[in-house]
């Protein structure tokens, strides 16, 4: 078999191939004494389109490709926690021991390390039945029992011929031999590969998410929450603050595992979550937070082809620690990029563009990738989830690009930043009315409703008072917008860099946003408007002091004496809109 | 091995076609006209069918000019004789001075392994306050200016050349008109910088094709001087043309064009540029400032909306200052803790009542009354713009934190201020 390359144009060769080959198959471009790692992307008479995962400086007419039979997979067993992988799952601290400074091209090192040595423990014995994605034994892996299962690609229902004792093994050594119905063996090892495009559906079912995830955000939490198992994203322009609260989320997520996605962004970014997470403890287990995270990372100066692997590699490794039962949040920064990364194949491919020279295909990937999360019950009952939250770039700022347009229609919740919110350094800029969420969160809909009202009545005010001046302005109307910004002032926003209220734990949100309730709902008497101002000026003052105290503290009860005598002295009924909350 | 072809199979625009065997992507051929000859970059393999970008421009070449490959991609030389010369936009002398030719170097190399990158942790000090105050410059920071045309982005860029404590300068200009080129030249001569100075200079007048080659020979250049424990500031002026070129030849190249013309690839293309600033774990480092021109003032225009989210900040500068809305060094918080401990609140502090004052003025401007606070903050914005964000001030960080201070305590009360009362205890100016 003879294959050779007949174009070079950008990332992508054209190759006249003899014999068979077939979509998204991984094939080598040998050059310069290196193979280039590439992918097939259409294929046409005996002419294959690989989209290159390398620089293709030097590559030439005729030289010789190598095609592995295989699609383009990742290798999914214990020893995946805690790594940093590039789009391709090449772990980059090995690469730079490997190569110094820069990442060279056609070096392509085990995802897994082949010589650590795990203790297996299995929890089958022969002749038991079981089949794809069935535990067959466990190790420790850092906080979790790593389960060590059937490949999810094996058909069928399998007998365990041989298991192997409990013990000490390596990812090479042979731990069990399962038969399947044609009477075939398969040995196996604890790690085997995946096709990254194709999702992994060895569950039970899938179920409805319905659970909050915990973000310890307030606004995220009480307005637009977020479900175990759902999609949301988080569109915004330059500078308002995406990458911070995908950071922010990472580490204060209640999940089991975190995969960061950084795709195409900033290497600089990348580099802080590298060097500050393993510094950094989780709450929970008293653990360092890398030991829970992946970070698959595939900044925008490394090559396009494998940007656009890198979230299917990391939504892939999310699914098969569903798999084990545990809850998986997966952050994509950016999904533009992504996107970005298809259109310019899509461009070298020739192809009929659509909006903005975007494939027309771009929805319905798009949709293809949010749809792996979900929430399922497995086969052994455990349940397993995989959150989705990716960040979305518009050009320019404005949301009715093609992206986010088509990444609205199928996620459950949508967090737009606003660039007005953060030149005003009102962090974090979500903003509170365009944002959205169909999943539940950890307060009564009824109050949201009333707090979201108070908002919407308090911009209008504020947008009336822009033109008439505070002087045109009726004292009750002033006293909405009073209210409104007291709720964005000490509620809505949020001091990442706070001890006390970066993370907010749900018990508290519920408590304090009783006592802004009582704010919101109160008739309160006021002489003028400097009155009113003045008061919520003192109140607003001793709140975000509350704020800032440790939950419960004497400080924290001290401040909340303060405020409700405060509001004692102003309060001379509940507003009329309000009663039916009672 | 140096292969020769006589007939040109096409020529459009900047772009020309020849039939040719064992050809590589992206290696070099010199295309020898009668008048005079000009490298050419290999853009597009197709069977025998070889495509290349010709540097000096399509104009004037004719289907038999001679095309001979070189058999190599684009290199440049990189020792410590670069130092005080100047070079056009494919690194030939422009100074009249001998060709470089010792320890070739490739340009455009692989990124850097975000594992060897780390922190950034080192102010570089400028003397500006609205950059050192406000918006802190650091290290290894990749940040563009965004201007309009007419603005003196120039020599803002020269003034932080001459002032900025680096070991290097590398300056590389993209459709530079000939009398900034002068400009910069007797500038960095008269600060006495020439001489740990490089220049990559593609004028106006040069082919515009020319231009695309800039950023890759500089920062290849500097990539190599940061690994030999060198600290590196690159000046790329400006980028809008090298943007504009990409897209004349993507379009020459019958690329489907993305937005306004520009190729699909604009973000990754800038991307690779910009990511080269780096500090490298145990050796030197690449700072990089840009000029962004915005066509028509508008930041939603590709190039500065592309660039907006590849840098780590920008500079707007409008009406001679740099801007404090939308001006943002997003590196700051990594050196602004150690500075000294008024910096912060400061830096937020005026900030705030700078944005009063714009409210107030606003206010003033449609007819409403002026309070005494409306006063006090009119007062305040005309100090603060008369002494902080000219350009002409030239302090160093300490005296501009006390010049705050000064000006504060002409203007205000302290408790009006809204800064920490510590603060207030340890800086505030007794006014007699």
């Amino acid at each position: 078999m003879i294959n050779k390359v007949i174009g070079v144009s950008g990332n992508m060769v054209s190759v006249e191939f003899t014999g068979e080959a077939s979509m998204n198959e991984v094939c080598y471009i040998i050059t310069g004494g290196k193979k280039l790692k590439s992918e097939v992307i259409r294929i046409k008479g005996n002419v294959a389109d690989v989209q290159v995962f390398e620089m293709t400086t030097g590559i030439g007419v005729g030289e010789t490709v190598e095609f592995t039979g295989e699609l383009l997979s990742v290798q999914l067993g214990p020893g995946l926690l805690g790594q940093v992988y590039d789009g391709l799952q090449n772990p980059l601290p090995k690469l730079a021991a490997e190569c110094g400074f820069f990442l060279d091209r056609g070096v392509y090192l085990s995802a897994l390390d082949e010589t650590k040595v795990w203790k297996f423990t299995p929890s089958v014995e022969a002749g038991a039945k079981v089949e794809a994605g069935e535990q067959i034994g466990f190790v420790r892996e850092g906080i979790f029992n790593h389960w060590i299962m059937v490949p999810f690609h094996l058909d069928g229902v399998l007998t365990v011929k041989r298991i192997v004792a409990a013990g000490d093994y390596t990812i090479k050594d042979i731990v069990a031999e399962v038969e399947d119905e044609k009477g075939d063996l398969h040995p196996l090892t604890m790690v085997f590969n995946w096709p990254v495009k194709r999702a992994i559906k060895s569950y039970a079912e899938r179920l409805k998410p319905s659970e909050t995830l915990i973000t310890k955000l307030r606004i995220i939490d009480t307005f637009i929450p977020v479900a175990k198992g759902g999609t949301y994203c988080i569109p915004g322009p330059f500078g308002a603050g995406k990458t911070v609260l995908q950071q922010v989320t990472s580490r204060n997520a209640e999940v089991d595992v975190v995969i960061v996605a950084a795709c195409g962004e900033r290497a600089g970014e990348v580099v802080e979550t590298l060097k500050e997470f393993p510094e950094l403890i989780d709450p929970k287990t008293g653990r360092s937070l890398m030991e829970r995270t992946i970070i698959i990372c595939n900044t925008s100066s490394m090559p396009v082809a494998a940007r656009e692997a890198s979230v299917y590699t990391a939504v892939t490794m999310a699914e098969y620690y569903r798999q084990m039962g545990l809850n998986v949040l997966l952050l994509a920064d950016s999904t533009s990029r992504w996107a970005q990364a298809m259109r310019e194949m899509s461009g070298r491919l020739e192809e009929i563009p659509g909006e903005e020279a975007f494939p027309a295909y771009l929805e319905s990937l798009i949709a293809g990738f949010y749809e792996r999360a979900g929430i399922v019950r497995l086969k052994s009952g455990a349940i397993g989830s995989v959150t989705i939250g990716g960040t979305v770039s518009p050009a320019g700022g404005n949301f009715e690009e093609p992206v986010t347009q088509a990444t609205l229609k199928v996620v459950g919740a949508f967090h737009g930043l606003s660039r007005q919110r953060s030149d005003a350094r009102k962090y974090p800029a979500i903003h509170p009315l365009e944002s959205w969420s169909k999943y539940k969160g950890i307060i009564d809909e009824q109050k949201t409703d009333y707090g979201r009202s108070i908002l919407f009545k308090g911009d209008e005010v504020d947008q009336m008072m822009k033109v008439v001046g505070e002087e045109g302005t009726s004292l009750d109307d002033y006293i909405i917008y009073l209210k409104s910004d007291f709720l964005d002032f000490v509620y809505i926003q949020q001091n990442s860099f706070d001890p006390v209220d970066n993370a907010v734990e749900p018990e508290r949100q519920q408590y304090t946003y009783d006592i802004i309730m009582d704010i919101l709902t109160a008739k309160l008497n006021f002489a003028s408007k400097e009155e009113a101002r003045s008061w919520f000026n003192k109140v607003r003052q001793n709140f975000l002091d509350y704020n800032g105290k440790k939950w419960k503290s004497d400080e924290f009860n001290k401040l909340e004496i303060t405020i409700s005598q405060l509001l004692a002295d102003k309060k001379i009924g509940v507003e009329a809109d309000a009663e039916f909350l009672g | 091995m140096q292969k020769v072809y006589s007939k040109i199979e096409s020529i459009s625009g900047n772009v020309i076609t020849v039939t040719a065997a064992g050809v590589r992507y992206k290696e070099l051929a010199v295309v020898g006209t009668r008048y005079g000859s000009s490298l050419a970059e290999v853009i597009r393999l197709k069977r025998d069918e070889v495509a290349l970008q010709v540097f000096n421009g399509g104009r004037g070449v004719s289907t038999g000019d001679e095309v001979r490959f070189l058999g190599e991609p684009m290199k440049v030389s990189f020792s410590d004789n670069l130092l005080g010369r100047i070079f056009d936009g494919s690194g030939r002398p422009r100074d009249g001075g001998p060709e470089l030719t010792d320890s070739m170097i490739e340009i455009g190399g692989p990124s850097v392994n975000p594992a060897k990158r780390i922190i950034p942790r080192r102010m570089v000090r400028t003397g500006i306050p609205m950059i050192d105050l406000f918006n802190t410059l650091v290290e290894s920071q990749k940040l563009p200016i965004f201007s309009v045309s007419g603005e003196p982005y120039n020599e803002l860029l020269a003034r932080i050349a001459l002032q900025a404590e680096v070991d290097l300068i590398i300056l590389g200009g993209m459709g530079l008109k000939y009398d900034d080129y002068l400009f910069f030249k007797e500038t960095l001569e008269k600060g006495g910088v020439l001489s740990r100075t490089v220049f990559f200079v593609h004028t106006a007048s040069d082919p515009v094709v020319e231009s695309l080659l800039v950023p890759d020979i500089a920062l290849a250049v500097a990539e190599n001087f940061a690994i030999h424990g060198k600290r590196v500031l690159v000046l790329l002026t400006d980028m809008t043309n090298f943007a504009d070129a990409m897209k004349e030849i993507a379009i020459t190249m019958e690329q489907v064009p993305s937005n306004r013309g520009y190729p699909g690839d604009l973000y990754t293309q800038l991307a690779s540029r910009y990511e080269k600033a780096v500090d490298f774990d145990g050796s030197g480092s690449i700072t990089i400032l840009g000029v962004t021109t915005m066509p028509g003032d508008d930041v939603t225009h590709p190039v500065p909306d592309n660039t907006g989210y590849i840098t780590e900040g920008q500079f707007y500068l409008r009406n001679g200052r740099i801007e404090p809305f939308g001006s943002l060094s997003r590196l700051k918080q990594q050196v602004n803790g150690d500075t000294r401990p008024d910096h912060r609140a400061m830096m937020d502090g005026m900030i705030k009542l700078y944005a009063a004052y714009k409210e107030s003025l606003e206010k003033k401007s449609m007819g409403f009354k002026m309070s005494t606070w409306d006063e006090k903050l009119l007062t305040y914005g005309d100090m603060f713009e008369r002494e902080m964000m000219d350009l002409s001030v030239n302090i160093p960080l300490e005296s501009a934190l006390d010049k705050g201070w000064e000006i504060l305590a002409s203007c205000f009360e302290p408790e009006e201020t809204g800064l920490k009362s510590e603060l207030i205890a340890e800086y505030w100016l007794n006014k007699v």
